[in-house]
């Protein structure tokens, strides 16, 4: 076969090569069936069988897989689960048939939850059905693919990852799949590579071919020439060794090689990403993006839930600055119900701070969340896509309304500075007319309008260029703003966590980013190779 | 369960809801009780038996839910006391295995 390269979405990164396995889904051979009595009888015996592999494999493996066993061995315990087989059972239906059926209904479910950590959960329902169906009709349960194999699937369940032989590597490639099921959390937790939303027909595949994974592009490439394998071998060590050197960066502060200390603070898109996250790999959390709040429902949590997240990241900061971005719905986030629908060009159109004033009520719902939490650490406010100083003034209106309505109440709260996103064109070339408490720059978004380049846009994602001396003389015009009215500046965008960009962000005068957790170690080592002392030579 | 002896209601901070393993730690705890427990995600319900994690699992309360509890029986009291700190502690997830800071990279 001619090599074959496929892109899909990235559930955990790195690099696999080996031989290929199909994981198809095998046909089901007939079964006789007898009186409802036996039938109901022959399902409990194949509950039982699946239930002790299930007990038998959780034993075997450590904790992140055994939980995940932990919670499919208790459905199966519950008879709920089954409630509705047996039913089916005892008005004449074949065991095969009520069990698929019944567990088709409770998957079916699971698919159909907004929330996405409980749609993911089919797939371990799913499991549990062909578990139980393989027992019943005494199936092998498991073929297991060789050591070091690529995984090739339409999904793949815990279970079956956790019986594979992963120790001399090897990787995974669905063509559905999900970067937030439990099997992604597996994979993550073992560094086996894995990608989801591969565009690929299954049954065209040979399945003695060889593949290789490239998590850092998030591709797959099946059937590789000599002289991509040589490519993948070179861009894998050099990945290995990165990774290797950086590590040693990610603990402590960032320092160039001329002593110039650098603020590096973290963006968190979910308060769940700094569960395991120590707070002293960073000097704060410099964007939150609040539109995890909405989690698939079409309005804010109230004040209540959204104070105690807030206040949970105040608390794991313990000190340091955490930003909270009001929400910025519209364009590429749109949410039904809150942004406008049939925009000709959404990125143009009400979105950010424009829609927060256009529909202030859960605007200030989230103000007031912010300032009580406030009172728990150094909690700030940001607004995106401020264009003109009558937005940043109205913004700040409501937050003293909201600040005289907490006086009043009596409820503790302190007052939040008030930052603004620089992201628009015309705010960063007019910076010195807002009265802004601080400034963190957008680069994504004033990478796309500087060039008039959509950021979604693959076509033209070549001028979408944030080193574009365009961009980059609008950062070093916000930066040295901010060093004329000692106000904080700082950058959010993912040009600030690539560290091919760093030194350019640091010789336009910035010394402040804000970047994902994943790239702490790799910005701090580039920032640790920059000389800034020689900056306006 | 009409004549409910004792109710209790507390909000669900845990960071993805109640999902596969705090319901498992939900079940597990409320199986060691003989009291009959319901768990309902708002006051009106629909309530459903605590203590089968199909059920549980069905509700699919997300995080910021209001979780409530009502309980009957000679260790209700208890039963809600103990449910009750479970949510409240956001089910002692405070080190999720398997949940390395690599799942920041995609979010």
């Amino acid at each position: 076969m001619p090599e074959l390269r496929l892109c899909g979405r990235l559930a955990s990164g790195g690099f696999a090569a080996g031989p290929i396995a199909l994981l198809a889904r095998h046909a089901r051979s007939a079964r006789s069936s007898g009186d409802p009595g036996s039938e109901a009888t022959a399902l409990r015996a194949a509950i039982g069988v699946a239930l002790a592999a299930l007990t038998d494999l959780s034993e075997r493996v450590d904790v992140s897989g055994a939980d995940i066993l932990a919670f499919q061995i208790a459905m199966l315990e519950d008879d709920a689960l089954a409630a509705l087989a047996f039913a089916e059972i005892s008005r004449g239906v074949a065991a095969e048939r009520a069990w698929q059926e019944a567990l088709n209904v409770e998957i079916a479910g699971y698919e159909a939850a907004e929330d996405e950590h409980f749609r993911a959960r089919a797939s371990d329902l799913a499991d549990i059905r062909d578990r139980v169906l393989g027992a019943l009709m005494g199936e092998a349960l498991e073929h297991t693919p060789p050591a070091g194999a690529i995984l090739l699937a339409e999904d793949l369940t815990p279970s079956r990852f956790l019986a594979t032989d992963w120790s001399r590597g090897g990787g995974v490639a669905l063509t559905r799949g999900s970067a937030s099921s439990h099997v992604a959390t597996l994979a993550r937790a073992r560094g086996v590579p894995m990608l989801v939303g591969i565009e690929l027909d299954l049954t065209a595949i040979a399945s003695d071919g060889q593949a290789l994974i490239d998590g850092e592009s998030a591709m797959l490439c099946l059937d590789p020439t000599p002289s991509t394998r040589r490519l993948f071998a070179s861009r894998r060590a050099a990945a290995k060794l990165a990774d290797a050197q950086a590590e040693r960066y990610r603990i402590g502060p960032a320092v160039t090689s001329d002593g110039t200390p650098i603020v590096v603070m973290i963006n968190v898109g979910d308060p769940a990403e700094i569960e395991t996250l120590d707070p002293a790999c960073c000097d704060g959390i410099g964007l939150v993006r609040t539109e995890f709040l909405f989690h698939g429902k079409n309005e804010l949590p109230d004040e209540e839930m959204q104070y105690h997240v807030y206040r949970r990241l105040a608390e794991w900061a313990m000190g340091k600055p955490v930003t909270i971005r009001t929400l910025d719905a519209g364009a590429d986030k749109p949410i039904p119900g809150l942004t406008l629908e049939h925009e000709t060009n959404p990125f143009l159109g009400l979105r950010g701070i424009r829609l927060s004033l256009a529909k202030p009520l859960p605007f200030r719902t989230q103000l007031r969340a912010v300032c009580r939490a406030a009172a728990h650490g150094a909690v700030e406010i940001m607004l995106p896509m401020v264009s003109v100083t009558q937005e940043l003034e109205e913004a700040r209106r409501y937050l003293k309304e909201e600040l005289a309505a907490l006086r009043q109440s009596g409820v503790p709260f302190a007052e939040p500075r008030l930052g603004m996103m620089v992201e628009v064109p015309a705010a960063a070339l007019t910076i010195e007319r807002f009265d802004a408490d601080f400034f963190s720059i957008g680069s994504n978004d004033l990478t796309q309008y500087v060039l008039a380049a959509a950021r979604d846009s693959d076509a033209v994602s070549s001028l979408n260029d944030p080193a574009h001396p365009a961009v980059m003389g609008l950062i070093a015009r916000v930066a040295a703003h901010g060093v004329a009215v000692g106000r904080k500046v700082s950058l959010c965008g993912d040009a600030g966590g690539d560290p091919r960009l760093v030194e350019a962000l640091l010789k336009a005068g910035l010394r402040s980013l804000s970047v994902a957790p994943a790239a702490l170690a790799r910005v701090k080592q580039a920032i640790a190779g920059i000389d800034v002392s020689g900056k306006g030579r | 369960m009409n004549d409910m002896t004792a109710t209790a209601s507390v909000l669900l901070t845990n960071a993805i809801g109640l999902h596969a393993r705090p319901s498992v730690k939900l079940t597990k705890l409320a199986k060691t009780f003989a009291a009959e427990i319901e768990v309902a995600p708002s006051a009106s319900g629909p309530w459903v038996d605590a203590k089968s994690i199909v059920k549980v699992m069905a509700v699919k309360a997300s995080k910021g839910a209001v979780l409530h509890f009502r309980a009957q029986g000679d260790d209700a009291d208890a039963a809600l006391a103990a449910l009750r700190e479970l949510v409240a502690l956001g089910f002692h997830e405070e080190k999720t295995a398997g949940e390395s800071d690599k799942g920041g990279e995609d979010a």
